[in-house]
């Protein structure tokens, strides 16, 4: 299949971001150089050039964070009244929503993502999830969780949305009353860093928010530290497990979200062409860098081979590309270690005998890409069924009844979300009791809302982020 | 026929475990002296082995499908008529609290009185705890979006050491009102009350395996349900505080849900609120389009 359209080059200017050379530690509301850690450099995984150097917190550093944040906990935030804080949080998100456009260019350098979907999913989602939990802070008694703060939180956050797993960290703790240390992923500090200059813009009392960046090291030390009383993380599981074994026998709270491996089934009374757009969506959208993608395709039998030649069909209309250009539909992959893991597990998917088929797209010299790829003739005893790829790689399986779509679904230590795409209500809520997931998508995939709790079931992690469950990880 | 002397021999029980709906002695063979609190012998006890904890959990497991798919309606009447089962061996129980606690004989009516009403008042969370920990989510699009609770799965249940009815009870009944199986480690020196109640349970029309029990020592038999791959969750109330590291390390291997133990055992007569449920339920939210 060749190209159907031609596009011309649609760039979103980088202008508007002022990247600085270099960048300190936020703790107790200023930028300080680090104190025991030692500087990096984060790159633009679309070029690999270098964006800026920033400082990975050492063992001092955790605890001086702690510590401000301590100190703001007990003097200023545990103790003003509620509807204080939400005009702080209210604040946040109308700075957000002022400087929503550089946010997303500058997310989109740091992490790869195309600018369609940090300016119209990202950025807005970010601004809401403030919005949301704003209007809580001063509403606690009416949640059913308690009114009291846990005290200071450490909050970890992964790579893939930067700034959103920031917001569904920071306002739910914020609105509670507790403060945050919070440390963002290695290969994306940049917009947590812009987010620390959001909080002086908006005056946030020092220590209310501290960001330390770093990698492995900064988090352990972060999770290990005697003085936090709250521990929130997403990432991986195998991660997830090593933080909820370091806090065994302590006081301290843990919500974590972890990995998937996502079922998205659809059935053969399914409106076809709608089911087609939430796969791509469901597996495509942000490069398959999504703990809920939908990276598991059952498709009935009797419809598979319509499906798939729709669907590779679809695929080869996608856009791979600069993040920044308006029309790009799959952007970079985040990281050189990244693309190494999806390449070794596509290479172990063929190897194990399933049939691979990758949309054919010219790949950029430098940066870090995969075209969109499909696996047909997959087993649940293969590896790319069973394990979390973390890219934009498809594994399809077919079934024949609706039992039979349930057990290979939930085949899987993972829960974190499911799909069904099916035009028979009874059929919908039949599956969605069935399937051993936090979310599920009934003929769409792969959406967010604030008022919406998320969080997974089995070694998907536990816990919920979003709507009033969200306040419950954060209150005693 | 009667004794020459006119008193008459009682029939002694023999105590044995709880697993899927019968009475089976431990495979181990063991047995383990258990005592009132003055020292007096009151019974040989079942001494739980590994094997018998792993074949409690798979019992669970067969029972989690069809006791949670039962309407909350269903399990809410069977809670009720468990609450009706202890209601008509009060005095038995009241004499094994006494046996087993030392308290004094209205003290023990008091605690057996406050079991049973726990029943009833768990038994009518079964069809409302959905909808006081559900929501129906207002997203910003044209989407039908939902939450509700489910139960997490089988859940292993390390009941407390001194509270041995009012306390098992109140750790009992909250995992299995949303439709948890359990897996419960009776209080290890006082268990008699806790295999008594598994006769209650065993006449409630409660399904098989939906409530399992073993006798014996927490600190030989909590590490194995604690590791245990098939085990969702798991409630360390009446953990020794020195085994609680351990164990909510080994529980970390498949993320179970951990409700850590307390310094002092609870006040089992205060309102128990929600936690026991929440803490033992997944929510799950459904998301639909809203179109023609």
């Amino acid at each position: 299949m060749g190209k159907l359209f031609d596009y011309a080059p649609a760039p979103e200017s980088r202008a508007i971001v002022n990247i600085g050379a270099s960048y300190g530690l936020f703790i107790n509301g200023e930028f300080v150089d680090p104190v025991d850690g030692e500087p990096f450099k984060t790159v633009n995984p679309a070029s690999e050039e270098v964006l800026a150097e920033v400082s990975a917190a050492g063992p001092q550093d955790v605890d001086r964070a702690v510590t401000a944040a301590r100190r703001a906990f007990d003097t200023t935030w545990s103790r003003m009244p509620g509807r204080e804080r939400a005009k702080y949080l209210f604040r946040i998100a109308r700075i957000i929503q002022e400087r929503a456009r550089e946010l997303a260019v500058l997310e989109s350098l740091d992490n790869g993502k195309p600018i369609k979907e940090s300016r119209d999913v990202d950025l807005p989602l970010v601004a809401a999830h403030f919005f949301y939990y704003a209007g809580w802070a001063d509403k606690l008694k009416y949640s059913g969780y308690g009114e009291t703060p846990l005290g200071v939180a450490g909050q970890v956050i992964p790579w893939n949305f930067p700034l959103l797993m920031l917001a569904w960290k920071i306002a739910p703790a914020l609105a509670c009353g507790n403060t945050v240390v919070l440390k963002p992923a290695e290969t994306t500090p940049l917009t947590a860093l812009a987010f620390a200059e959001i909080c002086q813009q908006a005056e946030l009392p020092p220590g209310v928010v501290n960001i330390l960046t770093g990698a492995g090291e900064t988090g352990r030390a972060l999770v290990e530290h005697s003085g936090i009383d709250k521990i929130a993380f997403t990432g991986s599981t195998e991660v997830g497990k090593a933080i909820a074994k370091s806090v065994a026998g302590t006081r301290k709270r843990l919500t974590l979200e972890l990995g998937g491996k996502a079922a998205n089934i659809v059935f053969d009374d399914a409106p076809i062409d709608q089911a087609i757009e939430g796969i791509v969506g469901g597996i495509f959208f942000n490069q398959g860098h999504v703990c809920c993608a939908g990276s598991r395709l059952l498709v009935q039998e009797s419809v598979a081979d319509d499906v798939l030649e729709r669907l590779r069909r679809r695929m080869s209309t996608l856009r791979l590309g600069d993040p920044l250009d308006k029309n790009t539909d799959v952007g970079a992959i985040n990281s050189a270690a990244q693309l190494q893991k999806i390449r070794e597990l596509s290479q172990i998917g063929e190897d194990e005998g399933a049939e691979r088929w990758s949309a054919a797209c010219e790949i950029p010299d430098r940066g870090f890409w995969y075209p969109p790829t499909v696996f047909t003739g997959v087993t649940q005893a293969h590896r790319i069924a069973r394990e979390e790829i973390f890219g934009p790689v498809l594994s399809v399986l077919t079934f024949r009844t609706p039992d039979e779509a349930v057990e290979k679904a939930n085949n899987t230590p993972y829960g974190l979300s499911a799909g069904v795409w099916t035009d028979k209500g009874s059929r919908i809520l039949s599956m969605a009791n069935r399937l051993r997931a936090g979310v599920v998508w009934a003929n769409t995939f792969n959406k967010f809302d604030p008022t919406s709790p998320f969080g997974g079931y089995k070694e998907s992690g536990f816990g919920r982020e979003g709507g009033r469950h969200g306040l419950e990880g954060y209150l005693r | 026929m009667s004794d020459p002397s006119g008193e008459r021999l009682a029939v002694r029980k023999t105590y044995k475990l709880f697993i899927g709906g019968a009475f089976p002695r431990s495979e181990s063979g063991r047995s383990y002296v258990v005592t009132d609190t003055h020292g007096n012998f009151l019974a040989n006890a079942a001494l739980a082995s590994r094997k018998d904890a792993r074949d409690a959990v798979v019992a669970a497991r067969a029972a989690v499908k069809p006791w949670s798919k039962a309407p909350a309606y269903n399990r809410g009447q069977i809670l009720y008529r468990v609450a009706e089962m202890l209601e008509g061996r009060r005095a038995q129980f009241v004499t094994e609290v006494l046996d087993a606690e030392g308290v004094s004989s209205s003290e023990a009516a008091r605690l057996v009185d406050a079991a049973i009403d726990r029943w009833v008042w768990y038994a009518g969370w079964a069809d409302k705890y959905a909808q006081a920990l559900g929501s129906s989510n207002p997203v910003a699009g044209p989407y039908f979006d939902f939450s509700t609770p489910e139960p997490t799965g089988v859940v292993a249940v390390l009941a407390p050491q001194s509270s041995s009815l009012l306390g098992l009870v109140s750790v009992v009944a909250p995992v299995i009102v949303s439709g948890n199986a359990a897996v419960v480690v009776a209080s290890e020196q006082q268990p008699l009350p806790a295999i008594t109640l598994s006769e209650v349970l065993a006449t409630s029309d409660l399904p098989a395996g939906v409530v399992n029990l073993l006798t014996g020592l927490t600190a030989e038999i909590a590490p194995w349900l604690a590791s245990h791959l098939d085990v969702n969750a798991i409630d360390l109330t009446g953990a020794p505080l020195e085994l609680w590291p351990e164990l909510e390390r080994a529980a970390s291997d498949n993320v179970k849900r951990v409700l850590r133990p307390t310094e002092t055992e609870a006040e089992w007569s205060a309102d128990p609120g929600l936690r026991r449920i929440s803490t033992f339920v997944e929510t799950k939210t459904v998301w639909h389009p809203i179109g023609v």
